[in-house]
């Protein structure tokens, strides 16, 4: 057994265990350094899984546990995503009972999405997501004396039940007709394998399952409410460690596992793509709390990466790896803004953002950035991941014209969410005739964790082309897209 | 470094500078914002004149891998097409800073704001890679935005705020979508036109695909330029923004969609140029009357001035039509033109809302008494605005008609006349009702523009003036880029019997 591969892993675990020990002995008022802890923890591990430490490719546990390119981007993106969540969360430490257990439970979230990246195996892929999605409960409901908070974890319980038994039943299904839930042996038979109809629906039963996770539609009636009901920290990291989980899960299946049968299922995928996408951005434009139409903004997002999906080329893979990435940092950077904002008043309404372009120019800049990338504008990383999204269903087009449908339907959905990105922007920076003049002033903490995603949001904005090659890199394991039309572009040596 | 990337940094820098200048020296701000934008029309005047006329290639290239994985590359240059172009860009954007004084609110921002759009628009006229020419075009969008809600006039300006927002991104996604199909179809893996131009002229895209991507350049592109039916955002638009935006939008970045049309969808796709230039010259038509017909009926000068200058750019897209090297020659000409008189138009209402308090046309009158610089200016503007000989629009206007008149179908040609006589009565009423006669009570206690405040509308009226007079200077350094853009978009009729393929060819594909 090759357990070292999981060395990532077992430090964050215990790092998580570590602090719910020191809580125990750490005075109430103390509570904020156990985050300085982890996050200086997690940068020590996010060190090592960067540098020359590195565990080195490999399977463990019997051909469960990968380690591999697409599992090393990822993981970068949910210590990256943690680090953050924690940071900005100390802002928020006075209103959580019991701080030290909500610092612990982001880092058990974290080792959960950790081995999301690295499952190899339908039996490992549930048992991380669990790991995920049951600490979320707890997180989502972290306010207890908030009732919407607790509204809002029941939901995620009821629907998060739902989508697990949904995934169970569909993961026995594919061991039934697979007689395996390895990976790589059901992509050395998926030939054979999809001409079984069990192995079909089951399979179809898991993408539900992962359809849960992404919110794409029609899974993504929890989104909403629990996004503007948990604490703002939370709906961070919901909105990015949690997707990128389910992401990475929906990568590996559709380009590693089953590439015949994604690019078989492509127009469905489709179909399902620009609904999402237009549902999240049709439904945002009524909203007047600032986190739920970041649930619909969340939404609409995961349609667009679902068209990388439904590409099935090179690019697609690429792209979807890539616009996690510049999503995970300028969402993140959204909700930092809109943790220092709400943490103090009761209320997200858009109305607690009057006139914050002068109560506090850096928070109301680093906001409009997020919301700015988020919209898809140059020079920030939302355009580069939009363009290269397209591209990857524009190498589709010339054989398959709904791909141009889909391209301009998403761009319909882009416009529709240009009117609420602008619409918080309007609400900032504008006159008005209601006064809340108390400046806001975010901490040392919450400063570095915005400068930190401003500079990484136009980084990768302006210079994408480093991020491209290593998202490159990273797919590049999956295997060459079998789709008969994922011809990639003949290369040209630059004249 | 090329001038030119000179020429694009120095906006940026000067935005850099002012929000690096702390609060206590914010006197340093303005003059920052008029050093940087003044900096930037001496370079673009030096590269106008360092431009060497009679050659079709690029100039003055700057050139960087930015990444090559990706076949993205910076590269600026300049041909008769842009050289123009930027030179106004510059004279504009010095204007547009320079009438700013008025600005008491958020100098900061709105210098910040002000010096990303001059530098988006530098950089988009002068790439030569249509990433970075969309890349650039965009980052004037946010800018825009906030100036028109922070320091836009009137009831309406949230509502004007989205919609040209909206407009504005609809048509730049419809147009990202054509370049995008474009990079990943032609398999160049590359959006350079000039490595663009020569791979497709080797491996050619099938017919179906130019026709397509044509079509969603010239409808994207089309809509940031005003083209009917996408128009109704620029009047309400215009009306609202505050001076300095008006004059930009406008002037300079309207230009931008039809320099994208010149710059890659005609020389780059000649099928799709064959498919749709029928289209154009019917659209066109939409613009020079429908515009200048709503534009006749206008009772607040500001709105005038957005629904005239649509019908100008129906000019333009009737030079595009044409195909040929003197419609479109005229076309940039016009581009230019329109480009001076446009921002002297909103500089000049912009005054006069200052000292008057409104622009509404029956409330003004006797302009030319109480305030005569200005008021001549204003009339030497209307003037121009009706294509009088002896300012620039004329040769320009004048020219896209002879290049029409050989191309198109003649009822087109006779509707665009048609249109000149419109312009010229809503202009000549315009001047009546503003510039002569009584003085009106709300301009009673007004002042006139005197000493250095003259400057921005002279730094806008005289190049109109001399271009108007001496028109060689430009048209010598368009026409071989002009003759390039014809030659190529004309080389994908394989099936014309014509002995000159050029006009005759389009004359055909338009009657359809």
């Amino acid at each position: 057994m090759n357990s070292s591969l999981l060395v990532i892993e077992f430090l964050v675990a215990l790092l998580g265990l570590g602090v719910l020990l020191a809580d125990l002995w750490i005075a109430p008022s103390a509570r904020r350094t156990l985050a300085y802890v982890a996050t200086t923890g997690l940068l020590l591990v996010f060190t090592i899984h960067a540098g020359a430490l590195a565990p080195a490719d490999g399977t463990a546990f019997g051909g469960m546990f990968l380690v591999d390119g697409l599992a090393n981007f990822f993981k970068s993106i949910f210590l990256v995503a943690a680090m953050v969540v924690l940071m900005v969360s100390t802002r928020f430490a006075d209103r959580l009972n019991g701080y030290g257990e909500f610092v612990a439970l982001i880092l058990f979230a974290t080792v959960g999405m950790l081995l999301t990246a690295s499952a190899n195996d339908f039996i490992l892929m549930f048992v991380s997501l669990e790991l995920i999605t049951v600490t979320f409960y707890i997180l989502v409901s972290f306010q207890r004396n908030r009732l919407s908070s607790v509204e809002a974890g029941v939901k995620y319980l009821i629907f998060g039940a739902l989508a697990a038994a949904f995934m169970v039943f569909g993961i026995t299904l594919i061991f039934g007709s697979a007689n395996s839930t390895n990976f790589f042996e059901i992509a050395a038979k998926q030939g054979e394998l999809a001409k079984s109809p069990v192995f079909l629906i089951g399979l179809l039963l898991t993408f539900v399952g992962l359809g849960f996770k992404i919110s794409a539609f029609p899974f993504q009636m929890w989104t909403p409410d629990v996004y503007q009901g948990a604490p703002a920290p939370v709906t961070a990291f919901l909105a990015t460690g949690s997707k990128a989980a389910g992401f990475v899960l929906i990568l590996r299946l559709a380009y590693g596992v089953v590439p015949e049968l994604s690019a078989k299922w492509s127009h469905l995928l489709l179909g399902f793509a620009v609904i999402t996408a237009l549902y999240g951005s049709f439904c945002g434009l009524a909203q007047r709390s600032v986190k739920r139409l970041m649930g619909y903004s969340s939404i609409s997002n995961a349609g667009f990466l679902l068209l990388g999906i439904a590409a099935a080329n090179d690019t697609g893979s690429s792209a979807v790896a890539f616009f996690l990435a510049a999503y995970v940092f300028t969402t993140l950077l959204v909700f930092a803004g809109v943790t220092v904002v709400t943490a103090d008043g009761e209320t997200d309404d858009f109305s607690a953002f009057g006139g914050l372009g002068q109560r506090s120019p850096f928070l109301a800049a680093g906001l409009t950035i997020g919301l700015v990338s988020l919209a898809g504008v140059p020079p920030l990383a939302g355009f580069f991941a939009k363009f290269w999204l397209f591209k990857a269903a524009a190498l589709r087009v010339a054989d398959d014209r709904w791909f141009l449908v889909a391209i301009l339907a998403a761009c319909v959905a882009v416009v529709i969410s240009f009117y609420y990105y602008f619409g918080i922007i309007r609400a900032m920076y504008w006159p008005r005739h209601t006064a809340e003049s108390t400046p806001v002033e975010p901490s040392i903490p919450v400063r570095l964790a915005m400068v930190t995603c401003i500079a990484a949001v136009i980084l990768m904005g302006v210079f994408p082309g480093g991020l491209v090659s290593v998202a490159r890199q990273a797919v590049a394991g999956l295997g060459p897209a079998t789709a008969p039309a994922a011809h990639a572009a003949p290369p040209v040596a630059a004249h | 470094m090329s001038p030119v990337s000179f020429l694009i940094l120095l906006p940026f820098l000067g935005a850099l500078a002012i929000l690096l200048t702390p609060a206590k020296h914010s006197f340093a701000w303005r003059g920052t914002a008029l050093l940087f934008s003044g900096l930037a029309a001496l370079t673009g005047l030096s590269i106008f004149f360092d431009f060497v006329p009679g050659s079709a290639g690029f100039q003055m290239v700057g050139r960087v891998d930015w990444n090559s994985a990706i076949g993205l590359t910076y590269h600026v240059g300049v041909d008769g097409l842009n050289v123009g172009l930027l030179l106004v860009t510059g004279l504009v954007g010095f204007a547009a800073v320079g009438v700013s004084s008025e600005i008491e609110k958020q100098p900061k921002m709105f210098y910040v704001l002000l010096l990303l759009i001059i530098g988006g628009a530098l950089g988009s006229f002068a790439s030569l890679d249509l990433f970075f020419l969309y890349f650039f075009n965009e980052i004037a969008l946010v800018p825009t935005f906030l100036m028109i809600g922070i320091w836009g006039r009137g009831e309406q300006k949230n509502y004007a705020a989205f919609q040209i927002t909206l407009y504005l991104s609809l048509g730049a996604l419809v147009a990202l979508a054509g370049l995008i199909c474009l990079y990943a179809m032609s398999g160049a893996n590359t959006l350079d036109v000039v490595v663009l131009s020569a791979w497709l002229k080797e491996h050619p895209l099938p017919a179906a695909s130019q026709t397509l991507i044509f079509g969603l350049l010239l409808f994207g592109f089309g809509t940031m330029v005003g083209l009917f039916p996408f128009h109704s955002w620029a009047p309400l638009g215009y009306g609202v923004a505050p001076t300095a935006t008006a004059m930009l939008h406008a002037g300079i970045l309207k230009k931008v969609g039809l320099y994208a049309l010149l710059r890659a969808a005609y020389p780059l796709l000649p099928v799709g140029v064959a498919q749709w230039t029928g289209v154009l010259a019917v659209l066109c038509l939409g613009n020079l009357l429908y515009c200048g017909w709503v534009a006749m009926r206008q009772k607040d000068l500001n709105l005038l001035f957005g629904n005239s200058s649509l019908a100008h750019m129906g000019f333009v897209f009737l030079g595009l039509a044409s195909v040929s090297v003197i419609g479109i020659t005229g076309a940039v000409v016009i581009m230019v033109a329109h480009a001076l008189l446009a921002a002297l138009e909103f500089a000049l209402s912009g005054y006069l809302y200052r000292q008057a308090g409104t622009l509404e046309l029956s409330k003004l009158g006797g302009a030319m008494r109480q305030l005569p610089f200005v008021g001549a200016a204003l009339v030497a503007a209307l003037l121009a605005g009706c294509g009088v000989p002896g300012f620039a629009n004329f040769a320009g206007e004048v020219t896209v008609l002879f290049g029409a008149w050989k191309a198109l179908p003649w009822h087109v040609v006779a509707a665009a006349w048609g249109g000149l006589i419109i312009g010229g009565v809503y202009m000549l009423r315009a001047i009546r009702q503003v510039a002569h006669g009584e003085v009106s009570p709300v301009l009673a206690q007004s002042t006139d523009a005197g000493g250095v405040n003259r400057a921005p509308y002279l730094v806008l009226l005289v190049p109109l003036i001399y271009f108007g007079v001496a028109p060689t200077g430009l048209v010598d350094r368009i026409k071989p880029s002009a003759e390039r853009i014809v030659a190529r978009a004309t080389s994908g009729l394989p099936a014309t019997p014509a002995p000159t393929a050029a006009e005759p060819a389009v004359a055909t594909a338009s009657a359809h």
